[in-house]
């Protein structure tokens, strides 16, 4: 407890110099906790996609439709549970930076197939019984204050109506939630029946398929086996793990990952040499004091000990407050106003967080504290 | 007024004098300057190269039509007869073999990322023959041109160096064919040379397109012809189309990434700045705590507090300079001409693009420098003139 009392009496010797530094801390890490983020928001849910399934695509490219038929013909391979189709829509509500995945599904199916959208069954009743009906994520339906019982008017921007007309309107009867945190909510899911039915052309076709399979490690063996059963075919297919496919998907944007972490390390190394550099200069200050304290009892490792906890104490304040800041900015919404799928600091990247600040704290305490104890009583005090 | 000008300059200048004295902290906030200046200067230059492959892609003269609704080629679908209506409206060009305009199709196909192997969505593109008039800036640069009517392919210089496979000599799988690459082309740094381009009408039934296209560029007579091809075109009631300004359609094109990169370097730079400003705060508070004393001398002598405040001001100043100079430097080292690609969300295929550390960037990044060290060094500067004379020289 007394070293506690001096390591922040100590602390508050230079009152603004301390405050100044623990600011540059602070900002450290608030970008740190930003910018995981970032990085978890373009991963696209990595982190919860289901072990137990694959995403059945036309080999060429996803733009490539596959068709409807195909479902019956992946039931029927060994080890695969039930598959569903989803078709991109990719319409415009509004104006085309209200940016927000759009897919005609199967209502049932597609529940069944995601158990992590949690509706409730009410209004699963209610979309099974209405075919202009459509469910929204909970953030899509936040983003744009829609409630159950709205008419919601979407531009198709390839997939036009019957007699050439652009708009589709879709009556909200849901909004679905996540199990899980890294659960997107930003889905607008509607009937593939009357998607089908009202179409201008390409009936009968769908954009690609979720596969479930009954034993995950199975999955790279029962993906081969998709493959092999529609090769040769005019629609050849491409099956993996859907945690791999989001993983080459967000691969194209780029390294985020690596972007994101050459930032941070910038940052780190930037705001350690700033700190580091100031804490020295406040330990090379109070040499005298040291050597006082050694004076009066003191042992080599006490004195250590007091210069490294005044440094963790430092960095544990500034960088608790930085990852608290940044958790408050993430909850207020993403940068792009609510395009990202997930937006969230992972509980990983908090971890890390911490390992740093205690990392920080010791690289940038280590030398000041040695050269406190390595202080010579009789050479400090003549000085 | 000479007397306040030779106060200042002496004050500078022996201020200035003493700062290898001070070197420990000093090179702190030069470093930290030069770190934000760096990272701020990396990430907006992304922005800028999106932007500059955008914009030479554009001919002032070339329209761009669609299909009204679609917001990129990959959306739109026109049918052969609307090519042809549009090839015959009032403003195109002509030439001996007819109008100047070319129906294209545009879709993707997956190939792999050099270096890290993952997919990616090149896009591929189906033209005809009036389209090496129109985009006249389009020519061979290794092996030859496809034949026409055969599934030969010729591939964008940036295509190839991005992408597995896009060697001359080797094949792209498409419809349970594989299809010869035989030539590499250039188009002048624009958005085409991500592109892989094939005759339209091998690509046609390749991806089941029958005789449609996506998008209909035009040359037209001269930059002012739009005006009346468009009219032409959108009162036709035969079309229901979108016609644009290459310049404008490559705009919209990459609007969406750009901003987005651009949004979050400003983001990181503004927070990173904060963070150097609370270093540079530091540095010359304790620049001026170290030198109280002779301040307090100074100012007993008989110098003004406002010399006092301007060579703590220039101290700040300079050392942020020479943190934002080594900083942009060290960026433009680093990353300009660094080529990369990425996924254009709007037409949901890759483009490639050089990292462009632009002297605008650069000095955009010295400029944040500078303002980092004039709120770094401003408070602690009113703090020096406004000491006590009598308290300072008491203090050892």
């Amino acid at each position: 407890m007394k070293y506690l009392y001096l390591v922040w009496s100590n602390l508050m010797r230079k009152k603004l110099r301390t405050l100044l530094t623990l600011l540059s801390i602070l900002v450290a890490f608030l970008l740190f906790g930003y910018l995981g983020a970032i990085r978890q928001g373009f991963s696209q849910g990595i982190d919860v996609a289901g072990l137990d399934r694959l995403i059945v695509r036309h080999k060429v490219s996803i733009i490539q439709l596959l068709p409807q038929a195909y479902e019956a013909r992946i039931e029927q391979i060994d080890g695969v549970e039930d598959a569903v189709y989803q078709t991109w829509f990719g319409g415009i509500y509004q104006k085309p930076t209200n940016f927000f995945a759009q897919m005609p599904v199967e209502p049932d199916q597609y529940l069944d197939m995601y158990p992590e959208f949690l509706l409730p069954a009410e209004q699963r009743a209610a979309w099974l019984k209405t075919r202009s009906g459509a469910i929204a994520g909970r953030s899509t339906a936040e983003r744009f204050g829609w409630k159950i019982g709205d008419r919601i008017p979407i531009n198709a921007t390839v997939w036009t109506r019957k007699g050439g007309e652009l708009t589709w309107e879709f009556d909200l009867v849901g909004i679905y939630d996540g199990a899980e945190k890294g659960t997107d909510t930003t889905q607008f899911l509607f009937r593939y029946d009357f998607f089908d039915e009202s179409r201008q052309f390409g009936q009968g076709m769908v954009g690609w398929y979720t596969v479930r399979v009954a034993d995950p490690d199975r999955a790279a063996e029962i993906a081969a086996a998709i493959d092999a059963e529609f090769a040769n075919s005019p629609y050849e297919t491409k099956a993996e793990p859907e945690g791999a496919f989001l993983q080459g998907f967000a691969n194209q944007v780029g390294d985020i990952g690596f972007i994101m972490m050459s930032i941070i390390a910038a940052v780190f190394f930037t705001i350690l040499l700033v700190a580091g550099n100031t804490m020295a200069y406040a330990v090379r200050e109070r040499t005298n004091e040291l050597a006082v304290l050694k004076a009066v009892g003191f042992t080599d490792g006490g004195v250590l000990a007091l210069v490294l906890g005044e440094s963790l104490v430092l960095t544990a304040l500034g960088g608790g407050i930085g990852l608290g800041l940044a958790w408050l900015l993430v909850s207020a919404g993403d940068p792009t106003g609510g395009s990202l799928p997930v937006f969230y600091i992972p509980a990983r990247d908090l971890a890390a967080g911490g390992v740093l600040i205690l990392l920080m704290a010791l690289i940038a305490g280590i030398l000041p504290a040695l050269q406190a104890r390595r202080l010579r009583i009789a050479d400090a005090l003549r000085r | 007024m000479l007397n306040a000008i030779s106060q200042i300059f002496s004050v500078t200048w022996f201020n200035l004098r003493t700062l290898p004295q001070r070197i420990g902290s000093s090179a702190t906030a030069i470093f930290g300057i030069a770190g934000v200046v760096a990272v701020m200067v990396g990430v907006l230059s992304i922005a800028e190269g999106i932007l500059r492959t955008m914009q030479s892609s554009a001919a002032p003269d070339n329209a761009v039509v669609l299909r009204s609704g679609s917001n990129s080629e990959m959306m739109s679908i026109l049918l052969g007869d609307d090519s042809r209506i549009i090839a015959e409206a009032p403003g195109v060009a002509r030439n001996a073999s007819g109008a100047l305009a070319s129906p294209e199709l545009f879709v993707v196909i997956n190939l792999t990322k050099r270096g890290t192997g993952t997919d990616a969505n090149v896009p591929l593109r189906g033209v005809t023959r009036a389209a090496l008039d129109v985009h006249d800036d389009f020519r061979i640069v290794a092996g030859r041109m496809f034949q026409w009517g055969l599934n030969e392919v010729v591939v964008g210089v940036g295509a190839q160096t991005e992408f597995n496979g896009l060697d001359i000599g080797s094949t792209i799988p498409v419809a349970q064919e594989d299809w010869p690459v035989v030539g590499m082309f250039e188009t002048g740094g624009g958005l085409a040379e991500t592109e892989i381009w094939v005759d339209a009408s091998v690509l046609q039934p390749a991806y089941r397109r029958g005789n449609s296209y996506q998008s209909v560029y035009a040359k037209l007579e001269s930059p002012e012809a739009f005006a009346e091809f468009k009219d032409a075109l959108t009162s036709d009631p035969r079309l229901n189309v979108k016609p644009m300004r290459e310049a404008d359609y490559y705009a919209e094109q990459s609007a969406m990434l750009y901003n987005l990169v651009t949004g979050l370097g400003t983001l990181i730079a503004v927070i990173m700045g904060l963070g150097a400003v609370f270093g540079a705060l530091n540095t010359m508070y304790t620049a001026v705590s170290a030198r109280a004393r002779e301040i307090a001398t100074l100012r007993a002598l008989g110098f003004h507090s406002g010399p006092v405040v301007i060579s703590v001001l220039a101290e700040s100043l300079l050392l942020a300079l020479t943190g934002g100079v080594f900083g942009a430097a060290l960026a433009w080292w680093a990353f300009d001409g660094f080529r990369a690609a990425t996924l254009n969300f709007t037409s949901f295929s890759q483009v490639a693009f050089a990292f462009d550390v632009s002297p605008t960037l650069l000095l955009r990044g010295v400029t944040f420098a500078l303002v980092i060290g004039f709120i770094g060094g401003l408070f602690p500067a009113v703090r020096a003139a406004r000491q006590p004379v009598s308290e300072a020289l008491r203090e050892q």
